[in-house]
């Protein structure tokens, strides 16, 4: 059944008081299995490389903000021993949810929004191979009706895929596809079936990894990085929480967000998207309006995506990094950039980044380009 | 050779969770073997019922009974049943709009295979035989293409005897815990007796147990130092209540200790002195136990009492 549409707020926050940059990004190696280092241990070079990359110091950040769960790996309290990576003593202001990093960053662009900071470093780990992840992520579930049946999250995304296909979104060969161009190979067998019709191949790899990024306010982020990327706009909406509910072909939380987040303003010429699997990219390819003939030259997952490496609790905020790098290195003028959490695409972070225009390129791009 | 440890780690919880006067009826009417749904703002009939509208957020309390057969809305097909999961056997994953609901229901079919399975296939409940008050009443789906189609939703006031008013849902997780490599290095040298921290190579101070990182620079620890054995007492407090399986007659001793040479205090329990007798200062050394892989506890060395200023720091 269809979501009811929304009447959009009036004020949108994307003209905010301030500019805010991510002027740093920087990830770990994404690995199979982690067991040779600790959760700090494996964030700690993370760190070091955006402070460096920006000549901060640890004492120079405003605000830390960071996202993981200490289910991954069984480790209660996992994100305040992470701290220690940090340099949290003497006392400095931080902040952790239990959420991917995307969602940090939102509440680290609010804090410099308010002006209570100037700076903000960013970061989030996970680390999947101490359990079984797919199970882990049942106990995030309704804990009356969903979670005592432990549906895991392949089995959740597969419903999804089938009404795909069952709409005639989504064929049962087309999710492989996507996922082999994600990856950056040739299109390999499509594989096992691991809850049909998801096989092997539209699942995300298990991995263990960390990413961290900086985030700076107006003449201090001119100052810090060559090409600052701006947010332009940064939005997250979430859907009701039973999957029975949901329309699962479709994702009106990350178009509420995007258009909240004016990303329908202007075409991007990059795009991000965090679908762990390859049938998600369907639906939000759709619920982004990234399909038609206007979208033909817009890069989408350039980086691979969460096909390519899904640290749970990180990729999100790797989506927002990557997309940051591009325009940092000049490669994109204006990327959007999205971050999931929950079953099916349940929850939506939409973020618009621009590059200022570079001479002699006629700047970003306009409408119709 | 690995240095670094792993082991295994059960994390598991009975969750105890009370039930609100929706959710009560439903499970109970679960365990009653009828299927009780909620008029929404909008007046769609959300099974399986929730207290909040799904889209207005207004409490909603309007109680319908729906079929015990429905739709089949979207399935997948699980070949390798997992653990806790409805069924041991492959099935299918389905959402189930029951006859009457406007909403569908997760659970299991049971079905001889994903040929047998299709969107839009007529499904009945069946119940398990012991019933509590759970959504685990409803065993699985299994397949009825024959079953009539027809239920109007019919008011229902949510009244049960013996309304079940909570439920307690198991949780199991397995880990294979690894404590990466700082604190493998510290336990591997406890299993001989010897206290190994690690020095920050910026501000040098010794963390004992490390953890890889000085939370003061923010860098890696990269030189073991063996500290004390023994140390000094530098705060304590006295432990009144009994652990559950913990084997130690109370009141006992629970102490931050900083063993010398380290410059952080780490925490053991005191023995072999009367628990109104510890103090600031004391001087005490670790007591091994045969194969264990740390102290059991330290004990007083008999030396005078540290000065104050020797360890103030270290409180």
């Amino acid at each position: 059944m269809p979501e009811p549409a929304r009447v959009p707020a009036r004020e949108p926050v994307r003209d905010a008081a301030r500019d805010v940059a991510i002027v740093a990004f920087g990830q770990s190696e994404h690995v199979r299995d982690s067991a040779e280092t600790s959760e700090v241990e494996m964030l700690m070079p993370v760190l070091h490389d955006v402070l460096a990359q920006t000549g901060l110091r640890a004492r120079d950040i405003d605000f830390t903000c960071s996202g993981s769960s200490d289910y991954l790996a069984g480790r209660a309290f996992s994100f305040t021993m992470a701290l220690d990576g940090v340099g949290a003593w003497p006392p400095i202001a931080e902040s952790h949810v239990e959420m991917d990093g995307a969602w940090a960053l939102y509440e680290a662009w609010v804090k410099i929004l308010t002006g209570e900071a100037e700076t903000a470093l960013v970061y989030a780990y996970g680390k999947s191979s101490p359990g079984d992840v797919r199970e882990v992520l049942t106990r995030q579930l309704d804990p009356y009706y969903v979670a005592p049946l432990w549906p895991d999250s392949v089995a959740l995304a597969a419903l999804q895929a089938r009404a795909l296909i069952d709409a005639g979104l989504a064929d049962a060969r087309e999710p492989a596809g996507t996922a082999a161009r994600r990856r950056g190979g040739p299109a390999r067998p499509p594989g096992e079936y691991v809850v049909a019709p998801l096989r092997t191949g539209d699942c995300p790899p298990v991995v263990d990894g960390a990413a961290a990024v900086v985030l700076a306010a107006g003449d201090t982020a001119r100052r810090l990085t060559g090409r600052p990327a701006w947010i332009r706009g940064l939005d997250h909406r979430i859907e009701a929480h039973g999957l029975g509910v949901r329309d699962l072909t479709d994702s009106p939380s990350t178009r509420l967000a995007a258009e909240r987040a004016g990303a329908f303003e202007r075409p991007p010429d990059t795009v991000e998207l965090h679908a762990p699997f390859s049938s998600q990219e369907v639906v939000l390819r759709r619920a982004l309006r990234l399909d038609g003939p206007q979208s033909a030259h817009v890069r989408i997952n350039p980086s691979g995506g969460a096909l390519a490496a899904n640290p749970v609790m990180a990729a999100g905020l790797i989506r927002l990094g990557e997309a940051a790098a591009r325009i940092q290195r000049g490669e994109s003028d204006r990327a959007l950039a999205h971050a999931t959490s929950g079953p099916c695409l349940q929850q939506n972070l939409v973020a618009v980044l621009e590059g200022d225009p570079r001479p002699g390129t006629g700047g970003q791009h306009k409408e119709g380009q | 050779m690995s240095e670094v440890l792993t082991a295994p780690l059960v994390v598991e919880f009975p969750f105890t969770r009370s039930l609100g006067p929706v959710q009560s009826a439903f499970l109970t009417g679960l365990r009653e073997r009828l299927v009780l749904g909620v008029r929404a703002t909008d007046g769609r009939v959300v099974v399986p019922p929730v207290e909040y509208d799904p889209v207005t957020a207004d409490e909603i309390r309007d109680l319908v009974e729906v079929g015990t057969g429905g739709t089949v809305t979207t399935w997948a097909w699980n070949p390798s049943p997992r653990r806790g999961q409805p069924l041991t056997t492959p099935f299918a994953w389905v959402l189930v709009r029951l006859d009457g609901a406007d909403t569908a229901l997760l659970h299991a079919l049971d079905a001889p295979g994903p040929d047998a399975v299709r969107t839009g296939m007529r499904v009945r409940i069946r119940w398990a035989v012991e019933r509590t008050g759970a959504i685990t009443d409803i065993a699985c789906f299994e397949p009825a293409e024959n079953d009539p189609t027809d239920h109007q939703p019919a008011p229902h006031g949510g009244e049960f005897a013996e309304p079940v008013t909570g439920i307690t849902t198991p949780a199991r997780l397995d880990y294979t815990y690894s404590p990466g490599r700082a604190q493998s290095r510290y336990l591997q040298a406890l299993a001989e007796h010897r206290t190994v921290g690690e020095r920050c190579p910026s501000c040098r101070k010794v963390y004992v147990p490390p953890r890889g990182a000085c939370p003061t620079c923010g860098v890696a620890t990269d030189t073991q130092v063996e500290v004390g054995p023994r140390g000094t007492v530098t705060t304590f407090c006295i432990v009144n209540i009994k652990a559950r399986n913990l084997d130690i007659e109370v009141p006992y001793v629970y102490a931050h200790i900083a063993l010398d040479g380290a410059d952080l205090a780490l925490h053991a329990r005191i023995g072999q002195i009367p628990y109104d007798q510890v103090r600031m200062g004391l001087r005490v050394e670790p007591v091994w136990t045969e194969g264990a892989r740390h102290p059991d506890h330290y004990r007083p060395t008999g030396e005078p009492d540290a000065d104050y200023d020797s360890y103030k720091e270290l409180i």
